[in-house]
């Protein structure tokens, strides 16, 4: 128990060490707490209308310090909303292919021989179009929810994970601890997830961080289009198409939540380059 | 290799097959129909409209006689295009997206190939430092971002190119679609070249070649190149699906009359023969793709080629 302890330690001095990967820890830190909290203590509420300041330039003064979009409601709020939004659903998402990933993969990886090929086939046959055009069968099938919008992200997001635990699971299947736990007659159940699974915890924490910011863009492109998250709700998405239209005249109204967007997406690849870093170093 | 090249079309077969058993299950599975409009339809006409679309047979029929009019090019009617089948607005969206496709590909290797080069090539210089600051940019900033931006600054604060249209034969309008649509896949390109010709100009056979006094110049085209290229030729597949994918966007924001738009609307309006039917056409394209990829794969690296003794 104490090695194991000593490697997470090792990692996590390791990442401290890691400039890029810490400052964008922090930026999300306060991104996730303003957007948690930050629009309770705004003087606005995010689909309220402010009838003198309709479409109102980032101004410091005028009390909307991000300005304002061409209803009047404040884009500093809208914005924060919208990234709450982003980031629960690529969190439940991302959260939602870990499930079917991580159990799909250590599936393929225990049982090997006839059933790993039916179930990496099956993978392979799924590559063969881009997720994208998945989710949006999907949405076309269900409604457009929020709620149904995650579990559909989710349940296409989830290949590349199967494929990356299940070549670690083959590798793990010929340690002798898990030997030693087929021969004091333990199940497959418990081989899989008591023995398999938490020895993959770094590649999957490495992976889950990576595939955040993928969930992001996802989510994002959908709502662009229209067919993820619908008004009155705002996801960054949305209010990039929303600024998208105004551009001519009120460019602010796309930049504020494009800005933010990038932000994120940025600092979770940071982020994750400096997991895969830490956690496994031989990559480097 | 040809009978590689069979093999391989054969395999796309299931691949194909299972694809759209399975958005047409999806489809078919969806709680709203085609037909939920504002006003709810009198049931006798909504039977009516049913039985025409043969929307009333059991679902195992409706798949069999999609699958048959799949195999004689019959994508079926489109619910919402009333006056349109799939097909024709297969036929005219197609050419469309495909000059698109194919013009961001030949730009992202003939603009991403050089730069990557060069950043090899000064290793560690500003030019390099600049050029990878360029590309990780290029990859984190979403399409439908840069689209946008553009649009705002080359259409509207410039002047120098259309914001939207698509005028056949017009260059002008071909610009700035095809340049956001190739800008991330540059970037990946630009990237991958980089690194993989550092890696080549620091292998033995490289080492050996400058000792035996090549010219520099022959030494990296004809020497390094062709070694360095091969993770790019196996990106273009990927690319494929980058580019597929970024047409929705470009293709809408754009007004470009593209398959992607067609999608985006069928969508939009649950118009299931349509989503189907783009989905079919994606999922053919990207098959056939990657399909080319691996036998160019296999043409440029002797140790991949079918029949290699491993």
């Amino acid at each position: 128990m104490n090695r194991s302890r000593g490697l997470w330690a090792d990692a996590g001095r390791r990442l401290a060490a890691n400039r890029a990967a810490v400052a964008s820890l922090v930026i999300l830190a306060l991104l996730c707490v303003l957007a948690a909290v930050g629009p309770a203590f705004s003087a606005y509420a995010p689909d309220e209308l402010d009838w003198e300041m309709m479409g109102v330039p980032p101004e410091l003064g005028s009390g909307h310090w991000l300005g304002t979009d061409r209803l009047g409601r404040d884009l500093f709020v809208r914005t924060l909303h919208g990234a709450r939004v982003s980031l629960a659903i690529a969190l439940l998402a991302t959260l939602v292919s870990l499930l079917i990933g991580v159990t799909w993969g250590a599936v393929a990886g225990y049982a090997g021989g006839r059933a790993d090929a039916l179930l990496m086939r099956f993978v392979d046959v799924l590559y063969a179009l881009p997720h994208i055009f998945f989710v949006i069968v999907l949405t076309v099938v269900f409604d457009r929810s929020p709620m149904l919008l995650f579990i559909a992200i989710g349940a296409v997001g989830w290949l590349t994970m199967a494929r990356v635990v299940r070549g670690q699971a083959m590798a793990l299947m010929q340690r002798e601890f898990v030997e030693a736990a087929i021969a004091s007659g333990a199940g497959p159940s418990r081989i899989i997830f008591r023995h398999v699974v938490p020895n993959l915890l770094g590649t999957v924490i490495i992976y889950a961080t990576l595939m955040i910011p993928q969930m992001i863009l996802i989510e994002s492109f959908l709502s662009f289009l229209g067919i993820g998250i619908q008004e009155p709700l705002a996801s960054l998405g949305n209010l990039i198409a929303d600024g998208a239209a105004e551009m001519e005249t009120a460019p602010w109204i796309l930049l504020v939540p494009a800005t933010c967007l990038v932000i994120i997406v940025f600092c979770f690849n940071f982020l994750g380059d400096g997991l895969r870093d830490a956690l496994d170093p031989r990559e480097r | 290799m040809i009978r590689y090249i069979v093999r391989r079309l054969l395999g796309a077969i299931p691949t194909l097959l299972v694809i759209v058993v399975l958005s047409f299950l999806l489809t078919r599975l969806a709680p709203g129909g085609p037909f939920d409009e504002e006003q709810a339809l009198p049931p006798e006409i909504r039977a009516n409209l049913e039985r025409a679309y043969g929307l009333d047979q059991p679902l195992h029929v409706q798949l069999g006689r999609y699958v048959a009019g799949l195999l004689r090019g019959d994508f079926g009617p489109s619910f919402k295009f009333k006056d349109f089948s799939v097909t024709e607005l297969i036929a005219t969206g197609l050419p469309v997206s495909l000059k698109l496709g194919a013009a961001a590909m030949l730009l992202a290797v003939a603009i991403g190939i050089p730069f990557g080069m060069l950043s090899a090539l000064r290793h560690n210089q500003f030019v390099d430092h600049a050029v990878m600051a360029l590309a990780v940019l290029g990859i984190a900033v979403p399409i439908f971002v840069v689209a946008p931006l553009g649009a705002l600054v080359f259409g509207i604060y410039l002047q120098w190119l259309p914001v939207a249209g698509w005028a056949p034969g017009e260059i002008r309008d071909m610009i700035l679609p095809t340049v956001t649509l190739a800008l991330p896949v540059i970037a990946y390109v630009a990237r991958l070249t980089r690194g993989s010709m550092l890696e080549t100009l620091r292998s033995p056979f490289i080492r050996a070649a400058r000792a035996r006094g090549v010219p520099r110049g022959r030494l990296v085209w004809r020497h390094a190149l062709p070694a360095a290229l091969t993770p790019v030729v196996s990106y273009l597949g990927p690319a494929t699906a980058a580019v597929l994918t970024g047409s929705l966007v470009v293709e809408t924001i754009f007004g470009l009359p593209g398959l992607g738009r067609y999608l985006v609307q069928g969508a939009l309006n649950r118009d299931y023969t349509l989503v189907m039917g783009m989905v079919v056409v994606y999922a053919s394209i990207m098959i056939g793709l990657n399909l080319l990829v691996d036998v160019a794969y296999a043409w440029l690296d002797p140790r991949v080629r079918p029949g290699a003794r491993q």
